[in-house]
């Protein structure tokens, strides 16, 4: 339904409701960390940002987005084509177990992973002898990251390609495309905006995750401090203008996402 | 587990459950299974003592009724948001729009650390709110402020497509017979929405009772006052106390299969709700 300009003395209440509660609720939070961030000039700013602690955050959080984003693109859009394209037993089931992560509380999430991954789990004492240490790793965060974000790509992809239907992956096999043509030249262009934006918002996640890397990262300074961890050490230590300008980085990030879904969205709508 | 059918015209049946198969055991299932063989191994009473200490018990009660709290709010706000955003052509509606999901592209340890600051003695709204005895920060009016902040989008986001989907033929037909715009709401848009809604908050409440990062910063964490379960878990491991861990644990995820369980039957409902109407 497309909505009218507000007529009545009542509606035009509503909408100033709804902005009051989003200036109070949204925007001045969002204000507020750039403004505190820059509060003590530009200068000061990036010496925060730069200081060494700070920026081996930036770098390792960069870094495991950079690998847990294309493995969840791709591990989504093969979930998405199973589940939309064939029907077996279990669809149901596997399809609510890529839900799960997304139910679970993220301090879970990492408590899972201690459990299988640590001195007391089930494959950290068999893994060690051999020099695998996983827990309190970079490579723990990945693990951990990968889980949390896991039905996010799916997620935006199922109804978009069940929506879509079969025809023209059916219309370009039948004109004697192979299995990976179809792939590339109709479905990935089918599916391209709903592949962004779930890897924007796996983006998002990855990079803002708390709970569970906090949980297994064992948050060692200058090696498994992720930003949101960096971010609370530096509140810890009282350093309110660090930790400031470290969730200002985070910050400007949640705001590029907002802005590429907006976009996405109108794009879909047309 | 699977099986192909003659149907099947698409390739890539075998890749893509293999692909899938493989991801789910090593990232999903293996680890919930380890803390399941753990808690386990604990045997039943040790289970039970963990789960119903005193400690828990109170951590159980401040984490549900915040929860609680938070969600009634969010769905009071969230209907708002989202009968304001369908219905009203307005400037200013697009901006309003994005900004509903910044709670969910902000990461929580961002919010956590904006909420304690907004809300300290000396904060944009601390210095408001701590003459008139009101305190927030340390408190557990700063873990429903918390839960309520990370958990805005959900009933807006349930409610919108549906609000949007409400046939306006239909209101226009009843306000001609003479029914007046309660009526109209009540007979026809609340219950279309109210799968719909029910949904929403109990997406909101499920993300509520699991919320760490930005209740962190914000309770002050004393044990029986503003202790929620997740923190528990968290102070336990720093404790090396793996097993209370695993069984509070357990508790945490047995709820997030029940949210689970309950919006996919939500889901069905909906469908059904909307199939009959058309």
């Amino acid at each position: 339904m497309v909505g009218a300009p507000p007529r009545s003395a009542g509606s035009i209440l509503l909408i100033l409701l709804a902005f009051v509660f989003a200036g109070i609720a949204l925007l001045a939070p969002l204000a507020l960390i750039f403004s505190f961030a820059l509060r003590e000039g530009l200068g000061a700013y990036f010496a925060a940002i730069f200081e060494p602690g700070t920026l081996h955050a930036i770098f390792l959080t960069v870094v495991t987005a950079i690998i847990v984003v294309p493995i969840n693109m791709f591990v989504g859009a093969a979930l998405a084509w199973l589940v939309t394209r064939f029907t077996f037993r279990g669809q149901q089931l596997l399809v609510a177990v890529i839900e799960l992560p997304a139910a679970i509380s993220p301090i879970v999430a990492g408590v899972v992973y201690l459990f299988l991954y640590g001195n007391q789990g089930l494959l950290g004492p068999i893994l060690q002898p051999l020099g695998l240490q996983i827990m309190f790793t970079p490579l723990a965060i990945v693990l951990v990251s990968l889980f949390v974000t896991a039905p996010y790509v799916a997620r935006e992809l199922i109804p978009l390609m069940r929506q879509q239907g079969t025809e023209d992956e059916e219309a370009a096999l039948s004109l004697g495309a192979n299995g990976w043509q179809m792939f590339w030249h109709v479905t990935l262009p089918n599916i391209r905006w709903g592949l962004v934006y779930g890897a924007v918002l796996t983006n998002a996640r990855v990079m803002g995750e708390f709970g569970a890397v906090s949980v297994v990262s064992g948050s060692i300074r200058g090696q498994t401090n992720t930003l949101p961890l960096q971010i609370n050490l530096l509140f810890n230590d009282f350093n309110i203008a660090g930790s400031f300008a470290a969730a200002s980085t985070l910050a400007l990030i949640a705001v590029v996402t907002l802005l590429i879904k907006s976009a996405l969205e109108a794009n879909v709508r047309g | 587990m699977a099986k192909q059918r003659s149907k099947h015209l698409l390739p890539g049946f075998g890749l893509t459950m293999g692909i899938s198969l493989f991801y789910i055991t090593l990232i999903i299932a293996l680890p919930i299974l380890a803390m399941l063989l753990k808690v386990a191994g604990m045997g039943l009473p040790e289970f039970w003592r963990i789960v119903s200490s005193n400690r828990a018990l109170a951590a159980y009660r401040i984490t549900f009724s915040s929860a609680l709290i938070a969600t009634v709010i969010n769905g009071v706000v969230g209907l708002l948001l989202a009968w304001v955003l369908t219905r009203y052509r307005f400037p200013g509606r697009r901006i309003l729009d994005a900004l509903i999901d910044l709670p969910f592209a902000l990461p929580t340890a961002v919010a956590g650390l904006v909420l304690v600051t907004l809300f300290a003695d000396t904060g944009w709204y601390g210095q408001l709110l701590e003459p008139n005895g009101i305190k927030v920060n340390y408190t557990q009016l700063g873990i429903i402020l918390a839960m309520t902040f990370t958990s805005i989008p959900f009933v807006v986001r349930a409610v919108q497509p549906v609000l949007e989907e409400v046939d306006a033929d239909f209101e226009s037909v009843a306000t001609t017979l003479g029914a007046s715009r309660w009526q109209v709401f009540s007979r026809i848009i609340w219950p279309t929405i109210l799968p719909a809604f029910i949904g929403g908050c109990v997406l909101s409440f499920a993300r509520s009772l699991g919320e760490f990062g930005a209740v962190v910063f914000i309770a002050g964490n004393l044990p029986g006052l503003t202790e929620i379960v997740s923190l528990l878990i968290f102070i336990r491991l720093d404790e090396y106390n793996y097993e209370a861990a695993a069984a509070l644990a357990f508790v945490l995820l047995v709820v997030a299969l029940a949210t689970l369980i309950a919006t996919n039957m939500l889901a069905a409902w909906q469908v059904r709700y909307v199939g009959r109407k058309s």
